[in-house]
Parts: C-alpha cells; structure tokens; sequence
C-alpha cells in the first residue's frame, strides 16, 4: 500500500512540474504578477511536498524491510544496521534518482521564492525552465528508475547494500554531491531564463551567485568525502585515481568553480556577461553528464554500479536536451546579453579571466581524456583506455599556473591597472619565502619535479591567501568582511591540498608482507608487530580482527587493529584499513588473507605504507568548503542590510 | 585601454593557453592510451612483446596459484583462448576464480602476461564492458541480458 501510495506520489509530482513549467513561462511572458505566478508557485510547492513525501515513504519500507518492493530488497537486508538502511534509500540508483528528483524540485521551490525580488520576468522564467527539468526527471524516474516497483515473488531477507559502502563518509557522500550537482541546476534555470528573456549582466550574475556558490561548496565536501572513502575503505592508500567516476564529479566542479568568479566579475564591474551565462548552461550540463557517466555504466571504473544500456539510453536523451538545449539557446541569443564593460589587463577582470581559462582548459583536457575510450569505441575503434599519467600531465601544469595567479587578484582593482603599485610587488616577494622553503623541502624528501612545483605554488597560494586576508579584515561591515574571510579560507584551501598532493606524492609505495603473530615487518623507521589475530563478528558479517603494534626506536606508538570481514548477504570480502594519524602522515595499515605456510603456521598478507602529511589534503578541502559557505553568509549578511 | 587592445589581449591569451593544451593532449595521449586485447585477440594477432597492454576475461576455475605474501599466477579465458598471468602485487578483494577482471601490463616473449595492475570491481554482479564485449565475441557470453 505505502509503494502504491509512493508511486503515486511521484505520478503527481510529474504533472505539478508540467503545471509549474507551463504556469510560469505564461505568467513571465504576461508581464504580469497575477494568478498565474500564484499558480506557478503553488505547482512549485505540490512538486517538493509530493517529492518530499515520496522520499519519507521509501525510507518507511525500508525500515519495515518490505522486500516486496525490489529497490528495498536489492539493497535492503533484515540484519543490516538502522542507519544504514536509512542511507540505503538513496544508496541505489533508483533511490538516489529519487533524491535527484527531490533536490531539483527543492530549487524549483526556491527559485520561486527567492528568485530574483526586483525582476518578476526572470524569476518566473527561470521558475518555469526548472519545471522543465523536474519534468525530464521525474519522468525518469518514473518510466524508468522507479523506486516503488513491487516485486514478484518478494524477497524473504534481502540482498543487502554492496558492504563496500556501509560506511558512514560514503553514506552522507551522495547527499553532499547530489545537492552540489542539483544547486548547479539553478544557476542553469537563471541563465537560460536570462537568454530567453535577454536580461544578461549584473542582474543575472546576483541572482545566481548565492546558488552557485552554496551548490560549489556542497560539490567540494561530496568529491571530498568520496576521496576520503576511497583513502580508507578500498584500501590502496591512494585518494585520487583519476577513474572516470571522479572525472565525471571533478569536471563540475572545475566549471562551477569558474562561473564563481566569473559571475563575481560580471556583478561588480559587468564583465563577462555571455561568459557567465555560458558556464552556468555548462556546469549542469557536466553534472548530467557526470550522472550518465556513473550510472549507466559504459566506462571501466573501479567506482561499479549496475551496467544497464536502457537506463544509459535514457540519461543520454535527457543529456541532449539539457546541454544541446541549453547551448542552442546561447548561440541563439547571446548576443542580447551585451558585450560587457572594458578593462585594464592587469585589473582584477583580467586575472579572473585567467583564472576562467586555466579551469576552463582543465576542463576540458579531462573531459577528452574521459570520453576519449567512449569515442574510440563509437567510432568502431579498438577498445582503449586512458591511464592516471594522462590526467597528471595535462591537468596538473593548468592547475598550477592557476596558483600562479591567484595570489595577485584579490589586491588588483577592478577595471583599473593594478600590478604597478609597489607594495603588491613587495608583498609578493614575502611570499616566495615560504614558496621557496617549501620547494625546497620537498626537493631534499626526494620529490618529483611536479612535486616540488606543486608545493611551491601550494606555499605561495597560503602566503598569499594570509596576507590578503591581513589587509581586509579590518574593512567595515560584517557582510564584506565574511565575504573576504570566505575568500581567504577557499583559497588557503586550494593551496593547502596543492601542497598536501605535492607531499603525498612523495611517500614510499606500499609494502606487503606475509606475517604470522609474532612476526615483524618494516616501514619506513615504524616497526609493526603482528600480536594476534582474533574473530570479531559484526551484525551482518564475520571478521578477522589483527593487533598490530607499531614502534619507532624502542618506543612504542600505538596499536593498529585492521580487520578482514566477510559478508554472507553478499558473498563479499572487505578490508578495514587502520591509521594511525600524527602530524608527519598517517600509517597505513590493511589486514590481508590468511594462508597456510609449509610448516603448517597460519600467516596473514599484511599491507602497510607512510602517507606523508595526508591531513593537508583534508584540512583543505574543510577549509575550501566552508570558505565558501563563509562568503555566502557575507553576502547574505551584505544583502539584508537597507540600502 | 582600448576595447580592441583589450579583445587582442584576450584572445591572444586564450590561444597560447589552447595551443598548449592541445599540444599537451596529444603528448600524452600518445603515450597514456592502452590498448586492449581479449585472450583470442592474443593468441591470433599478438602485440609486439613488452608493448603496454590490458586485458580481460574470466579468471579460470582451478587456475590460481596464490604466492607466499601477495600476488599469484593463474589463467585468464574468454571460453576459445588463454592466456597466463603472474603478477606480483596485491590482489583485489573481489579477485577470485570466474571473476571478470581487467589486467593491465606487459605481453612477454615466452608467451605469458606480466601484470602491473589486475583491476576487480566492488559489486560481485558487475562486469567490466571489455570483458562482456571479449566473452559476447567468443561467444561465452552468459549473462541474462543479452543485448
């Protein structure tokens, strides 16, 4: 009944977006704020209540383990925990089509609401554009993906969430980048709102900076935490693989990341115009593009989800309309968005242009190398595929040259010539200090020349990032100090991850060693002793539980407890990897198979390595994360207060 | 400064940066793109030996020879060929007989694969896309959904 119900749900919530999309294209081309913008808003509100009830109504069957329904069954099971059955709503992709859908009637909502106050025009178009892409969704999920779909005859236990992903980071991950990929929808809505209504410039960047920048800052934590998964729950001691699956998260982001301060441009000096509207169309149509890559399954990755060419075929349709919809609009009427005002180049416009570039081209090196096997393959070519050192060597140069220039933008002027005064250039010398230390250190650590140019420019980033936000914390307001604070904290971010890379790289490869209790192995100046291995069984799976103690000199560190877990539901092995965290890098340790020597012992595979300095990666990603919810409360703040 | 000064600036800019990346793209993907080979397209048309290569099928019942610490030895298929496969590092915890796997490494002379990287996805039902194209080909093929 509660399926049946759910189903229904989701049919009502198809035809308000049909209601919203064509309520608020009439009431935008009306002029007017009569009962066709009250019915746009009204149809809005339906779409999200429906949603939202739908999405209660699947984590209800969940928690009843109604495994007549096939989506709890596939990915449900009766010994599994309650909370990870509750992130099993949306753990499938049935489920997560669901919350897809959810989110983007939430910015439907949103639009409506606080959509642009000052131009009714903009805000029911744009209302009604995001109507449209509910309705390519929810019909989606619908037809195709839909969560509700009895079963017959129904299961008796179910078959269990993959156990690679019971875990609580890869649990929250979805919701994070779902909420980034979705935010970006709006700022697709408000573009293509103001192609057709030809309304460019500073209205349109103010309108959709906020949500730009909240879907960026959700976008960073979702990539973040997947790379924290992938550090220490598949157990390969790496946190970026360059896999067609983080492509497809990265690209937005990169894309996203531009349109931030592209639009940042376009509000303060009218800059831009065409260019921000373009990002905007192409940061959503990336994360289409990135829910095809994942979900339809037509590339190797070591991230697996069902391999279903009906479902791909249907993402691919979607995926057209959206990014060929959205860029035939541009070409059609770009023109109306003005050609923005002239600068200096050396003015802040300038280097926010470049900015645009080197992400730009990242983009777009990474996209060739991700869809290349995809093309090779279309055009009757032999199957290819293309490896990490690809991505290193075209992304990792742009990248770096971006971090070259970033220092210098916050204190140039806009429109003016701002590189002459000499205090910048002064200042600018101060941050080559802890550049050149950090090169430095890393050359004698044995690093690699992209090492030791990542952590130069990784110092210089942070240097500069302090020393800007020195010189503007004691501006007046609270709104444009946040703004500056968030500025700060992003880019000390960016700089800390670039110097945490260079680092990481530096580290010794894995080493993997047969050990039984007693026995010791060796990594780095860190001796691990086996002590024992023990049974510890969970809730729904058995362990092998080993102590390992580590010491450096005599002295003991600590104890590491790896564990090896077998699920039944499954039919599946996982690693539990142990770190042992300290200010120089994490010790990583992962507890293998046992097998039987010829002397008849029991020894067990023990793989361990030293991940140098690992925590500044993660600090910066926090960092660039939260900068970016700082900047949004600045402008919030900036906003509220009467002109 | 002028508008057309500043449109010179621009795209000249704009152009170093796309002709660096472009330049930069071919670069690397002449070297970075892997082949891929089934084990029938081994045994009738071999690459040259010590040529980069991946290659995929179902890991052979019976074949495994696990080594001391890590690594193995064991025989790859796609049902008409074979091909032998030692590899010395750490194996995937989804590595196990009739797995579908992807390896990536070097063809010898002596006719066996030396692996650098064997590649086993985390869902037990999947199947990497080279392995069901190579099984479909020799006609092993033995999945439901035969479309």
């Amino acid at each position: 009944m509660i399926a049946e119900l759910g189903r229904f749900l989701v049919a009502i919530a198809l035809i308000a977006s049909v209601a919203q999309l064509l309520f608020g294209w009439r009431a935008a081309r009306a002029g007017n704020v009569g009962p066709l913008a009250v019915a746009t808003g009204r149809a809005s509100a339906v779409a999200l209540g429906t949603l939202g009830a739908a999405f209660v109504l699947l984590a209800v069957l969940f928690l009843q383990s109604d495994f007549s329904v096939g989506y709890v069954a596939a990915n449900s099971h009766v010994d599994k925990p309650v909370f990870y059955k509750i992130a099993a709503v949306w753990g499938g992709h049935e489920g997560s089509m669901l919350l897809w859908c959810l989110l983007l009637a939430g910015v439907g909502a949103g639009l409506n609401r606080w959509g642009p106050r000052s131009d009714d025009g903009l805000r029911l178009r744009a209302t009604a554009v995001q109507g449209g892409l509910q309705l390519l969704f929810i019909a989606f999920l619908f037809f195709a993906s839909n969560p509700f779909d009895r079963l017959d005859p129904a299961e008796l236990a179910g078959r269990g969430l993959n156990p690679i992903l019971q875990d609580p980071a890869l649990a929250m991950h979805p919701p994070m980048l779902y909420v980034g990929y979705v935010g970006l929808s709006a700022a697709f809505s408000l573009a293509a709102a103001g192609l057709i209504e030809g309304r460019g410039g500073r209205v349109l960047a103010e309108a959709l900076r906020p949500w730009a920048v909240a879907a960026w800052a959700f976008l960073t934590a979702g990539i973040s935490l997947g790379a924290w998964w992938a550090y220490y729950e598949l157990g390969w001691g790496g946190w970026w693989f360059w896999d067609p699956v983080e492509n497809a998260s990265f690209m937005p982001w990169l894309v996203a990341t531009a349109l931030i301060h592209s639009a940042i441009a376009t509000q303060r000096s009218g800059a831009f115009p065409g260019w921000t509207a373009f990002l905007a169309l192409t940061a959503f149509s990336l994360s289409a593009l990135g829910a095809f890559l994942v979900r339809s399954g037509v590339l190797t990755s070591v991230h697996a989800f069902a391999l279903d060419p009906e479902r791909g075929l249907w993402i691919l349709v979607m995926l057209a309309v959206i990014a060929g919809g959205g860029l035939a609009l541009f070409g059609w009427r770009a023109s109306t968005l003005g050609r923005g005002d002239g600068f200096e180049p050396t003015s802040r416009e300038a280097f926010i242009g470049a900015n645009n570039l080197f992400l730009v081209v990242t983009a777009g090196v990474v996209l060739t190398g991700t869809l290349m096997p995809l093309i090779i393959d279309a055009l009757g070519g032999r199957m290819i595929s293309v490896g990490a050192p690809y991505f290193n060597t075209v992304a990792t140069p742009f990248l770096a040259l971006l971090l070259v220039f970033l220092p210098f933008a916050p204190f140039l002027p806009w429109r003016k010539a701002g590189l002459r005064p000499v205090a910048i250039s002064l200042t600018a010398a101060l941050w080559l200090v802890p550049a050149s230390i950090a090169g430095l250190a890393l050359m004698f650590a044995g690093g690699s020349i992209f090492a030791i140019a990542g952590a130069f420019v990784g110092a210089w980033a942070i240097a500069g990032a302090i020393s800007d936000y020195q010189r503007s914390r004691g501006q007046a307001g609270l709104g444009p100090r946040l703004a500056s604070a968030g500025r700060s904290m992003a880019h000390a971010g960016i700089g800390l991850v670039a110097l945490g890379a260079a680092a990481d790289s530096t580290g010794a490869p894995e080493i993997s060693r047969s050990l039984a209790p007693g026995e010791t192995m060796q990594v780095g100046d860190t001796i691990l002793a086996l002590e024992s291995v023990t049974r510890a069984d969970g809730a729904n799976y058995m362990a092998d539980s080993a102590i390992l103690v580590a010491t450096e000199g005599g002295r003991t560190l600590g104890r590491l407890r790896p564990e090896r877990r077998f699920y039944p539901a499954n039919d599946q092995n996982t690693r539990e990897v142990a770190i042992r965290s300290g200010v120089r890098g994490d010790l990583y340790v992962s507890l293998g198979d046992p097998h039987t020597r010829g002397d008849g012992t029991v020894a067990y595979e023990v793989r361990a390595s030293f991940n140098p300095f690992v925590w500044l990666l993660g600090l910066g990603a926090a960092l660039i994360a939260l900068g970016g919810l700082t900047a949004l409360a600045g402008q919030a703040a900036h906003r509220r207060r009467p002109a | 400064m002028r508008r057309r000064n500043q449109r010179l600036w621009m795209i000249g800019g704009a152009a170093t940066v796309l002709g660096l990346a472009l330049a930069l793209t071919l670069y690397a993907l002449s070297d970075a793109i892997v082949l891929f080979y089934s084990p029938t397209e081994l045994a009738q048309n071999p690459p040259e030996a010590g040529t980069h290569i991946r290659i995929g099928g179902l890991v052979e019942d019976g074949s495994v020879i696990r080594g001391e610490a890590s690594g193995a030895r064991f025989v790859l298929t796609d049902g008409a060929h074979t091909i032998a496969v030692s590899y010395a590092g750490p194996l995937p915890d989804l590595f196990r007989e009739g797995q579908g796997i992807v390896a990536e490494g070097t063809f010898q002379a002596s006719g066996e694969f030396t692996a650098t990287t064997v590649l086993a996805k985390h869902d037990e039902t999947y199947m990497p896309p080279e392995v069901a194209e190579a099984l479909r080909e020799s006609g092993r093929w033995q999945g439901e959904d035969d479309n």
